[in-house]
Order: structure tokens, then sequence, then C-alpha cells
């Protein structure tokens, strides 16, 4: 305590004073924040776009919307690390552009379950709809829940309008006639999920909410594997 | 005596801040606050257990939508979070800042907004998170019209807590003053710019940023949540309570300034290393992997001047619980604080990304440092705040080994977990180049064992804190039965 008792220059100048305490805490706390996150926002530092990646139709939006709900994020990342295991498992690793539309990131930090990223186009639709249902009936040792309720509840499309617009606001190039048709898009795609559940023997309405997440899920990645396959890509990060 | 930067640590200190206490200080706030950090303790533990059964047994949820895991655990972190730390923050802020700058928070009305209205966001999460009300990001899932809220009873807070230090009747500022300051500061920061969300509807919002920016300023707010809600304002706590607990100033006065710079300049810095591997530009990722590793220094600055502070106190330590606490709490600080720069080495997180390992670290950190130093804390204010013994001082003890025992039991089973989990995963086969387990559930099945020792570990650390509140009871009403309240009339010192 010696050192304290010394009327010292610092504790007069600083830490006897609120305000500069306060400005100076402030000021050591911008930095870091500051030199990271501005980059982001240029086009030479900031994360590069992938061309052939596009915004999710009205349905696929929906079905997100769920996916967040029931907080599928909490369990299943979607963002595939470049190591061979990971690449093995789930495919190509994750690109920067493939989440350029994600309003929010759903990278997600745990995986009690699989990483989802390049999960559309892994199942037929009637998996899904099978494995929301009873996921060991599809999975033995499965420790998800049941989701028994996305079989009855509806997608309301007026819901919908408003999270496309909302997105649009945000910077999602979505246009005027996707914004007006959204009712009309949501059957034609879900009449489409329906058609293929019929093959696989389960009947479901175009509006429900299972067909909606069956619609996000099946998208997941697909964009982003063609656009690699093109070649429209960069080595990965050592 | 006022240079000396210490709390009213010596008995003779202490004695004319007792008096004052009665009338000059609001401790009713103080009163309010412990009881509301007991009861979310208690339900944001509970939450936990419940969501720990889960993983261990999937049928836990009874089929009801608002109990499945996705939906529970947001309101799980966000109890323990911010309704118990933050109230136990808010209980210590309030209690010794008055003592420290030796005069009342600077307005009543302002102390009952924060509190009833910092209780009432609570409780809307708890009425919105269950249904689904959520804006994904984590720590920050509550919806827009409750980060409304947050942000003006946060300010409400500022004020005050500003007003106080301007009305101080002391030249000095003691260093836990600094580290509630930038707990005031630099959450506003935080909380503001990750919620910058453009509302769809009354319950949902998208965020303005996208993709990986978004992520980048999520986890720029997830780390730095932990930096400076579990971090900075526990250590502006243990610099207050630990001197008064063991009666002994402080270590070293220089080390504190040091370690505080160096602390609240380097957090900041660390979040990406959340986002490692991933395709957020590789400088990001390398500036949060150093600034993660640089961050043991001031870290365990802390610690030091913490567990110094103890010299030639140390035998106390066999008799006292609350300083039983402390110590393990500041310990746990120490291999929480080793442990996270450890996980940002990229090697290493490759390893221990996505798997139980975080889950254990972080528990070391939550139930460790702050679940034992907030017991601490509540055990030592009690007679002083509300004028009687407790009714059971063995139980303390009891508390205190029953909670190790938990989070013995807590990390080593998520830590064994998440090796099993991150090495399975990463198996491939010598002869032919495939992945050795491709099944996932195979790997999910041999989890189990771990997820119901973390469940028992879980539950022991829960039943601590049932115990710890029904103390309290007890005692209130042995009081209730002997003698009229009297108020802020301290007993003597145990």
């Amino acid at each position: 305590m010696a050192e304290a008792q010394k009327d010292s220059w610092h504790r007069r100048v600083i830490e006897a004073k609120g305000g500069t305490m306060a400005i100076f805490t402030a000021i050591a706390i911008s930095v870091g924040g500051l030199v990271e996150i501005t980059p982001m926002f240029s086009a030479k530092l900031g994360p590069e776009h992938l061309a052939g990646v596009t915004p999710l139709t009205p349905l696929e939006a929906a079905g997100r919307d769920i996916y967040i709900r029931e907080g599928c994020f909490t369990c299943h990342s979607q963002m595939i690390r470049p190591t061979r295991a990971e690449m093995l498992r789930y495919g190509e690793w994750t690109r920067a552009g493939e989440y350029e539309y994600d309003h929010p990131f759903l990278l997600g930090s745990r995986r009690i379950g699989p990483d989802l990223q390049r999960v559309g186009g892994k199942y037929p639709d009637a998996w899904h709809y099978q494995h929301m249902k009873d996921p060991r009936s599809t999975s033995p040792g499965s420790v998800m829940p049941t989701y028994p309720w996305l079989y009855t509840a509806k997608v309301d499309p007026l819901e919908v309008a408003a999270t496309v617009r909302t997105l649009r606001k945000v910077g999602v190039p979505y246009d005027d006639q996707t914004i007006a048709d959204i009712p009309q898009q949501i059957q034609a795609e879900g009449t489409a999920i329906v058609a293929s559940l019929k093959t696989g023997g389960f009947t479901a309405a175009p509006d429900d909410e299972i067909v909606a997440l069956i619609a996000y899920l099946q998208r997941l990645g697909k964009d982003g594997t063609a656009a690699i396959k093109a070649g429209a890509t960069k080595a990965p990060a050592p | 005596m006022a240079t000396v930067p210490s709390p009213d640590a010596t008995p003779s200190q202490a004695a004319p801040a007792r008096a004052l206490s009665a009338g000059v200080y609001d401790d009713a706030i103080v009163k309010l606050f412990f009881t509301a950090t007991v009861t979310w303790a208690l339900v944001g533990m509970l939450l936990g257990v419940f969501i720990a059964l889960e993983l261990a047994w999937w049928p836990a949820n009874a089929g009801i939508a608002q109990l499945t895991f996705g939906r529970l655990r947001p309101l799980h972190t966000n109890a323990v979070i911010f309704a118990f730390c933050g109230n136990i923050c808010f209980t210590g802020i309030y209690y010794s800042m008055q003592r420290l700058l030796k005069t009342r928070m600077w307005n009543d009305t302002l102390s009952r907004l924060h509190f009833w209205g910092w209780q009432l966001i609570i409780v809307s999460a708890a009425l919105t998170l269950p249904f689904g009300l959520t804006q994904s990001h984590e720590y920050a899932e509550l919806i827009w019209p409750i980060d409304w809220a947050i942000t003006i009873v946060w300010v409400i807070f500022a004020i005050n807590f500003f007003g106080t230090i301007a009305v101080r009747k002391v030249d000095h500022l003691y260093v836990a003053i600094w580290f509630y300051m930038s707990f005031v500061i630099t959450i506003a920061v935080l909380h503001i710019v990750n919620n910058l969300q453009i509302p769809a509807t009354l319950t949902r919002s998208y965020p303005v940023f996208g993709g990986l920016t978004d992520a980048l300023v999520q986890w720029w707010y997830g780390h730095n949540a932990v930096a400076f809600f579990l971090t900075t304002p526990f250590l502006g706590l243990m610099y207050y309570f630990l001197p008064r607990a063991v009666e002994k100033p402080v270590y070293s006065y220089r080390l504190s300034i040091i370690h505080f710079w160096s602390l609240v300049f380097l957090y900041i810095w660390a979040g990406p290393h959340h986002l490692l591997y991933s395709a957020v530009p590789e400088w990001a990722q390398t500036l949060g992997m150093v600034f993660s590793i640089m961050l043991i220094a001031p870290s365990w600055g802390g610690m030091i001047n913490g567990l110094l502070t103890l010299r030639g106190a140390w035998d106390r330590v066999r008799t006292d619980p609350i300083l039983k606490f402390m110590v393990v709490a500041v310990s746990f600080y120490g291999m929480a604080t080793f442990e996270g720069p450890l996980l940002s080495i990229r090697a290493v997180n490759a390893l221990g990304h996505y798997t139980n390992w975080i889950i254990g670290h972080v528990h070391s950190g939550a139930l460790g440092w702050n679940g034992m130093l907030s017991f601490a804390i509540l055990y030592w204010l009690y007679p002083r705040l509300f004028g009687r013994p407790l009714a059971k001082p063995e139980w303390v003890t009891t508390h205190f080994w029953i909670a190790t025992t938990g989070i013995v039991l807590y990390t080593v089973s998520m830590w064994a977990g998440g090796l099993t989990e991150g090495l399975f995963w990463r198996a491939i086969d010598a002869t032919t180049g495939q992945l050795r387990y491709p099944v996932w559930a195979y790997v999910v099945e041999k989890l189990a064992p771990f997820y119901w020792m973390r469940l028992a570990g879980g539950t022991l650390f829960f039943g601590g804190v049932v115990l710890m509140a029904l103390n309290f009871i007890i005692s209130a009403r042995a009081a209730r039965a002997t003698t009229p309240a009297t108020g802020d009339v301290l007993p003597a010192r145990a």
C-alpha cells in the first residue's frame, strides 16, 4: 500500500477524476472493435461476394423464420471448416459470399447435431418430414426432440410479407414482383413439395409449417455448392 | 485517510461506515437486488438442470413446444447472465459504491426504476423466449421492444451511477469503481450496436448487418458480454468484497492500474476467436487469436492481486467458508482465463470448437468464478444488510462443498465429453482415407454418460443454491420470531 499513499501524478490526473476515467475507458474499449469491424464494410477487405448466390424465396424465408423460432441453431451449425474431416463429412468449406443475404447470420456455435450448411438436396423431402416428426426413425440414437406442432401450424402470408419487406430494407435484393406475389409463390412452391412428399407416402398442405421448413433446409448450401463447382472460389485459409 | 485507495477494510474504518449506513446509505435498494439475485439464481440454474436433462433424456420436454431445448437454452443463458449475474452486480455496486464514495446513491427514484425495470425485462424474457420469439444472436436473443427497454433502463442506471460519482464525498475513485464504470459504458455500446435491427412486426426484426459482418459484430458483442458483464463488474466486486472479508487492503494498487487498462483495452479484440476457421477475413481471425493469448496477462494480474490480498490470512480460509468461496472463485477465474486463450489457439480450437469442451469452459467461468464469488458476497452481506445473523452458519460450509463437487463433475464431464466428440468427428481411417465414424448419432450415443454426469454436477450446484435460499428464509423467520425487524443495525462481527 505504500506506493498508493504517495499522491502520484496519475492518481491526481486520471484515477481521481470520474470524467477522465470514463472518457479514457470509452476510448480503450473502442479501438479493438473499430479496427476489426469497420474493414468489413470495405469491398476490398470485407467478405467476398460469391456469384450465383441469390436471396431465399418467400417460402424458404418463412422456413428460415421457423428455424430461428425453434432455435435449431442452438444445436446445428451452418459453417463447414476447411479441414479434411469436415469436408469428408459435409462437403466444401463455407465461403463468405454464401452468407451474403443472411440476416441474421446462423453459423451456430455448438454441434449437438451435425452441420447443415450443405444439407440441401442431401435427403429427399420425405426424409425431413419423417425426421422432424420422429428424429429417431431416421437417425437412431438422436437426442433431438420431436416437432409435432410443425404439422398443424400454418404459414401466414402476411407474416412472410413482413419478413420479406424488412429483409429488403436491410439490403436483400427482393424485387416488387416477389413481394406482390407472396401468397401465390408460397402456394406454388409448397404444392411442389407436397407432391414430392406424396411420393414418399405423406400428406401435407402447401402452407403447413413443416413444408416451409423443408423448403428452407433443401435450399441450404445449394447456391454456394453450385458457385464453387463453377470455379468461383479461392483457396482455403491455411 | 481520504487518499488511501482502499475500501473501508479495517475494523476502525468500518465502524463509522456502519453508523452512517442507517441514515445516509440507501440499503433498501441493495436488499431488493439481493432478493432478486437469489430468486433468479434458483430460476436460471433450475432451467440449466432441466435442459441438461433434455440432452441426457430427450423426451423430457413432454412434447411441449415451449419446453424444447432450442427455446429454453437461451432462456437459461439469459436468466443466469442477465438475471442472476446482473442482479448480484447491481447488489454489490449499490452497496459498495455508496460506501466507497461516502454518499447515498444520487437519486432514489432512478435506483427503483432501475430495479423494477430490470426485473420486468427478465420477466418479459421468460414470456417471449419459450414462445420462439428470438433474434437468435447469442446472449442478445431478446426481441426489439425488450432491447429498447434494456437501453432505457441502462441509461437510467448510468445517470444514477455517474450522478453518484459526481456528488461523492471522497476525492479518490477506488479501483472497484473503475471496473464498474467499464461495465456501465461498454455494455451500453455493445448492446446498442449489436441490436441495430429493423422491426418487421411487434415481435420480429432483422439485423441491419448481414452474413459474416453480422457474425463478427455479434461475436464482438458476445465475447465482450462475457468480458464486461461477467468479468469486469465481478473484478470490481472482488476488489471491494475480498479485502472487506479478509480485512486487509488490496495487495497492489499499481498492479490494479496496469491490469485494469490492459484488460479493458485487450478484451474487446478477442471476439473473432469465436469464428476461427470461418470465412471471416483471416487477419481478423488472427487478431482475435493473438489478443486472446495476450489476455492471460491482465487476467492473471487480477487473479494474483486477489489471491495475494489473502497474504497473512490464509489460515482463515480453513475456517471461514466465505473466504473458501472467494478463493475458489478467484482460482476458477484464473483457470478459465487460461483455458480461454488456450482454446483461442487455432490448432486447439480446431478440436474444441462446436464441442462440449466449450460448454465446460463457460461453466468453469460461470459456476466457478461468477457463482462462487456471488455466493460469498451474498453470505457476507446477509448479516450486514438485514441486521440478523444466519440461522444455519454451518450450512454455508456444506453449500461450499456441494457446489465445488458440482463444478468438478460438470467441468470434468464436459471436458471429457468435448474431447470425445472432437476426436470422434475428426478420426480418419488410415487405410481407406474415409471418416472412421461417419454416422453422427453413433457419436451422440457415446456422449450419454457425460450428459448424465453433467446433470449430476449441475443438480448439486443447484442444490447448493437451494440450501442458501433456505438458509436466508429460515434466518428471516427466526429473526421475526424473536425480535421485530429493526432495520439496518448490524450485529457484532462474527
